[in-house]
C-alpha cells in the first residue's frame, strides 16, 4: 500500500511508452466522454451506455477470437447495440427493458466467445475490466480517428440535439428532426463507449461517461459550462487514475471509478451546503434571492 | 409581417398568415374534421375553442407541419407548412421540467433563436447574447434567467416560454393551452405579453384554448370545434346558446356574466375545463 506513495517510482514509470501512450489514450477518452456526458445524463442515457458498453464487449471477445483487432471488435459490438437501441427501444416506457434484454444476451454472447479462445486469459479479463497498458500505437490511431469524428459530429449537431433532450415538443415545432437526431446520437454515444472498453473496461464504463457529467449537473446549470466541467472531471478521473495506479501497479479500473466517485460526492455536498444557503436567504428574506445566485442550484 | 408576392397580372398580393382551404383531417374512419376553410390575416387573434379530442392541438400540428391534411390545402405565412418553421413561434402548455435538468432559463429562450440550426455557431456569439437578453427582458424575466428552469414555478416557465417563441420575430404565434395551470395574475401576464407582440408588430396569433376569458379581449374570431363540426366567427356570433347548442347537438346555455362567457352544459361530455393531457412523443392525434 505504501507503494501508493511512491513518487519517484511513479516518476520513473512516467517516462515509459506504453505508458505514455496509455495516458495519450486516456486524454483522448475523457475529451470525449466528458464533451458527451451532459447529454448522456439529461438524456437519461445512463443504462444505455452499460448496455452498450455490454455490447463492446461481445464484439471484443469476437474479435480476439477470430484474431482481428479488439478495438475494431468493441467498435462493431458498440455501434451495433447503439442502432439496437435505438430501434427498439424507442418508447420510452419500454427502453429500460429493452436494453436488460439485449445487454444480458450480448454479455452471455461474449462469455461463450471468450470459453472458445484460448489465448492468453489476461486478455479475456482485460476487456472486462480494462487493459490499459496493453493500448498499442494502431489502437492511438483508432482512438484518435474516431475521437475526432465523433467531436466533430458532435459540435455540428448540438444545438438541435440540446434542444431536442430539454424541450422535445417545441424543437419538435421548430423543425428540429428529433426522431432521427436520437439515434445518431446514440451511435456517437456508442463509438465513444468503445474507446472506453479499452481502457477501463466493459464494466466500468459508466465512470467516465456518467459519472462526471452527473457531478456537474450538480454544480451548475449552464449547459457550456457542464460540459467543460463534465471534460475537466473526466479527465482528472482518466488520467489521475493511470498515473496512481503506477506505483502499486494495482489495476487502472479502481483509482479511475474512485477519483470519479470522489468528484461526484464533493459535488453533491456543494450543490447541498448552497441550497442550505439560499434556502436560509430566502427565508431571512433578502430581496430576489435567485438573482443574488446566478447558476446557483 | 406577410409575405408579399406578385400575382399573374403582377400586381402585388399579400398572403394571410395562415391560408386552410377546404381541408380535412381523418383518422382511419374518424373524421376530425372536414371542409375547413379558415383564413388568419397579419395581426388577427384567432382562438381555437372546443372539447377534447375535437382536433385542436391536431390542427396546430397541421400547420407546424408534423400532420398532413387528409384533404385540401394549407400555407402557413404564405408557405407550405414546415417549410417556414422559422417564422412561426409555437408556445406550448406549461409542463413540469426535471429539476436536474442542465439548463437556465435563458438557455431556454436562446434555444428559440438558434436552436434549430446546424453547425457551431461559435461566430455571432455577441449577438447572441443581446438578443436573448433582450428578449429575456422584455418578459421581464431578468431575475431568474440564469435560475435551473426545473426550479422555476409554471408562471416564470410560460414567460420565458413566451420569450423562447418571440425571440425568432415570428409572422405567426401558435399557442397550445399556453394558460393552462397557471394561476390568474400569471394568465394575465402570458396573455398580456403575448397581446403586445400582436398589437406592436402584427403578428397573427391563433390561441388553442379551453377557457376563452383569459383571453376574451383580445379575440377577433372564434373557431369552435366539436365532433366534426365546427363555427368560425366573432365571438358573439359564435359564443351564444343557439350556436353552441347546434354545434354539440345537445342542450347548451351561454350565460354572459360581468363581461366574461360561461358555457354550461346539461351533458357532462363538454368536459371543458378539463385540459387534454400531450402524449409524451406527440405521435398520436390528441
Amino acid at each position: 500500500m505504501d507503494k501508493l506513495f511512491d513518487f519517484e517510482l511513479t516518476a520513473r514509470l512516467l517516462e515509459l511508452d506504453f505508458v505514455l501512450m496509455a495516458l495519450a489514450a486516456a486524454a483522448v477518452l475523457g475529451l470525449v466522454a466528458g464533451a458527451l456526458g451532459p447529454l448522456i445524463v439529461m438524456r437519461r442515457m445512463s443504462f444505455a451506455v452499460h448496455g452498450t458498453a455490454e455490447l463492446a464487449f461481445t464484439g471484443a471477445a469476437a474479435a480476439l477470437l477470430l484474431g482481428i483487432g479488439v478495438s475494431y471488435g468493441a467498435l462493431a459490438g458498440a455501434v451495433i447495440a447503439a442502432l439496437l437501441l435505438g430501434l427498439l427501444g424507442g418508447r420510452e416506457s419500454e427502453r429500460d427493458s429493452v436494453i436488460g434484454v439485449i445487454l444480458s444476451f450480448g454479455l452471455g454472447l461474449g462469455v461463450l466467445l471468450l470459453w472458445f479462445y484460448d489465448g492468453r486469459s489476461s486478455n479475456k479479463f482485460g476487456i472486462l475490466v480494462g487493459q490499459i497498458v496493453a493500448i498499442e500505437q494502431q489502437d492511438l490511431e483508432l482512438l484518435v480517428g474516431s475521437a475526432i469524428v465523433v467531436l466533430i459530429v458532435l459540435s455540428m449537431i448540438y444545438r438541435p440535439l440540446l434542444f431536442a433532450t430539454v424541450d422535445p415538443a417545441v424543437a419538435m415545432a421548430r423543425g428540429v428532426p428529433v426522431r432521427w437526431l436520437s439515434p445518431l446520437f446514440a451511435v456517437l454515444v456508442g463509438i465513444a463507449t468503445a474507446l472506453g472498453v479499452q481502457i477501463v473496461g466493459a464494466l466500468l464504463v459508466v465512470a467516465l461517461m456518467v459519472t462526471p457529467a452527473a457531478a456537474a449537473a450538480r454544480v451548475t446549470a449552464s449547459p457550456w459550462r457542464a460540459t467543460v466541467l463534465a471534460v475537466v472531471f473526466a479527465e482528472a478521473a482518466a488520467l489521475g487514475g493511470i498515473v496512481l495506479s503506477l506505483a502499486p501497479g494495482a489495476p487502472v479500473s479502481f483509482f479511475v471509478t474512485a477519483i470519479s466517485f470522489t468528484i461526484y460526492l464533493v459535488c453533491r455536498v456543494i450543490a447541498y451546503v448552497r441550497g442550505r444557503q439560499r434556502a436560509l436567504r430566502d427565508l431571512s428574506g433578502s430581496d430576489s434571492p435567485r438573482a443574488a445566485a446566478p447558476s446557483a442550484r | 409581417m406577410s409575405t408579399t408576392g406578385t400575382d399573374e397580372s403582377g400586381r402585388t398580393v399579400t398572403s394571410g398568415a395562415v391560408e386552410i382551404e377546404s381541408a380535412a383531417l381523418a383518422f382511419g374512419d374518424r373524421t376530425l374534421w372536414s371542409g375547413l376553410d379558415l383564413r388568419i390575416e397579419p395581426g388577427e387573434f384567432v382562438a381555437v375553442l372546443g372539447p377534447n379530442g375535437s382536433g385542436k392541438t391536431t390542427l396546430l400540428k397541421v400547420l407546424l407541419g408534423l400532420q398532413a391534411l387528409s384533404a385540401g390545402t394549407v400555407r402557413v405565412a404564405g408557405t407550405a407548412p414546415g417549410k417556414g418553421n422559422h417564422r412561426v413561434g409555437y408556445v406550448p402548455q406549461q409542463r413540469a421540467m426535471d429539476q436536474q435538468l442542465t439548463l437556465r432559463g435563458r438557455d431556454l429562450v436562446g434555444l428559440g433563436l438558434d436552436g434549430d440550426r446546424w453547425g457551431t455557431g461559435l461566430r455571432g456569439m455577441r449577438v447572441r447574447r443581446r438578443k436573448v437578453a433582450e428578449a429575456v427582458d422584455s418578459v421581464g424575466a431578468t431575475p431568474y434567467a440564469s435560475s435551473p428552469v426545473g426550479l422555476l414555478s409554471g408562471g416564470e416557465q410560460q414567460r420565458l416560454r413566451v420569450a423562447q417563441a418571440l425571440i425568432g420575430e415570428p409572422d405567426l404565434l401558435l399557442c397550445d393551452e399556453p394558460l393552462a395551470s397557471l394561476d390568474l395574475t400569471h394568465q394575465r401576464t402570458v396573455t398580456e405579453l403575448i397581446e403586445r407582440r400582436r398589437r406592436e408588430t402584427g403578428t397573427a396569433v391563433l390561441f388553442v384554448t379551453h377557457e376563452i376569458n383569459p383571453v376574451l379581449p383580445h379575440v377577433d374570431r372564434v373557431l369552435y370545434l366539436v365532433g366534426g363540426r365546427f363555427r368560425v366567427g366573432t365571438p358573439a356570433e359564435v359564443m351564444t346558446s343557439e350556436t353552441l347548442t347546434e354545434l354539440y347537438g345537445a342542450p347548451v346555455e351561454v350565460v354572459r356574466v360581468g363581461g366574461q362567457i360561461h358555457v354550461a352544459g346539461a351533458q357532462s361530455a363538454l368536459c371543458e375545463d378539463t385540459v387534454h393531457h400531450h402524449e409524451h412523443d406527440h405521435a398520436e392525434p390528441v
